[in-house]
């Protein structure tokens, strides 16, 4: 069974929650219009279509749009190597979802990554703690308002942070250029 | 074993004697010997593995005693990038060592924080604990660091010891 047909038979059987699969380069992409529904999604997926590993779990920070916030699951099926992707909305008063821990236990550290960088929690999950940065750190470094230089913090004993000296940057690359002048990393700020 | 050339001191004389200054002999024992205590916390620490092994050699300067045991070192290598998490456990392994003790920052990142001018990493450990030594390189070469090693030796050449002793600052009291 091809991306193409998995997703269409998951259109099949959840009907208006799911939208008609979109083909970018030869990856299959749904998207789930219920972020509550994704557990039993996720339920079908695995056990009537095979995808019997989750490769990732990502998140989207789409700053200044509603919802704010984009959780995508990436499967595969080991046996014949069909991948497709599963994208739903979470909008930012509920920064919630359910976790889909019951299906892939791997999701664990996945979803403990995601409520560590974005703060998106997800519900039903057994230990939702920050995995990468310590109990107790204020902030979620990965959300686009998040400044690239970090904000100061400070935990006696445990750990401090404090800003970086960006020296006018960032310096970005831009790719390309029709030199290397024009390649080479410089400051560039975002609204330029 | 008994010489005959004159070349130092006068052997017909003085017999097998040399004759020194005790915080000279004292620190040519220190600087010979320095134990370091590997904090190898990034990809600089391959590279120190290389100074360890047989092509480089770090045995040719006494420092071969690798001591993962910051209480049985002298001089800590700090081999990485220094994360803040990381950044307090450093501290205390550096607070463990006993005197007297010495630090290399091996690397940019353990110099400057390096390429990572981010929300997660210390900008250079000297924030945390004093230098001795920076090695520049991302990461340097072994050379490097065997050179950053015999600058600390000549530093520990240099560093008075009998004048900090209480016995002595008594004697200069009086």
């Amino acid at each position: 069974m091809s991306a193409l047909e998995s997703a269409q038979k998951i259109k099949a059987k959840f009907g208006d929650l799911i939208s008609e699969p979109a083909e970018f380069r030869g990856e299959i992409t749904v998207s789930l219009a219920d972020a509550e529904q994704i557990l039993p999604v996720c339920e079908f997926a695995k056990k009537e279509m095979g995808f019997n590993y989750l490769v990732d779990i990502s998140s989207i920070d789409n700053y200044g749009d509603q919802p704010r916030w984009t959780v995508v699951y990436h499967l595969r099926a080991i046996v014949n190597g069909v991948e497709i992707r599963i994208k739903t909305d979470v909008n930012e008063e509920k920064s919630e979802l359910p976790s889909v821990l019951p299906v892939w236990r791997t999701a664990n550290w996945h979803e403990r990554e995601i409520y560590d960088m974005m703060g998106i929690r997800f519900s039903g999950h057994p230990d939702l703690r920050r995995i990468l940065m310590w109990e107790g750190y204020p902030y979620f470094p990965l959300r686009k308002d998040f400044p690239l230089a970090g904000k100061p913090s400070e935990l006696p004993g445990i750990a401090f942070t404090k800003p970086a000296p960006l020296e006018g940057g960032p310096f970005v690359t831009v790719a390309g250029g029709k030199d290397a002048i024009s390649r080479e990393p410089r400051i560039r700020n975002p609204e330029e | 074993m008994r010489t005959e050339t004159e070349i130092g001191y006068n052997s017909k004389i003085e017999g097998d004697v040399v004759v020194t200054r005790v915080d000279a002999a004292l620190n040519w024992f220190r600087k010979n010997s320095v134990w370091p205590m590997p904090m190898g916390l990034a990809c600089c620490a391959i590279e120190l593995m290389a100074v360890g092994a047989s092509r480089f050699d770090i045995s040719r300067f006494g420092s071969e005693v690798m001591r993962f045991s910051p209480r049985q070192a002298d001089c800590m290598i700090v081999a990485g990038t220094v994360t803040y998490k990381m950044a307090m456990c450093v501290k205390r392994i550096y607070d463990q060592m006993p005197e007297p003790k010495w630090v290399i920052a091996m690397g940019a990142c353990a110099s400057t924080g390096g390429m990572y001018r981010s929300y997660a990493v210390l900008q250079g450990v000297d924030n945390i604990i004093p230098v001795d030594i920076y090695i520049s390189g991302c990461p340097p070469r072994p050379e490097a660091v065997l050179d950053a090693l015999m600058k600390l030796q000549a530093k520990i050449g240099t560093q008075p010891i009998l004048e900090n002793l209480t016995a002595v600052k008594a004697l200069q009291n009086h």
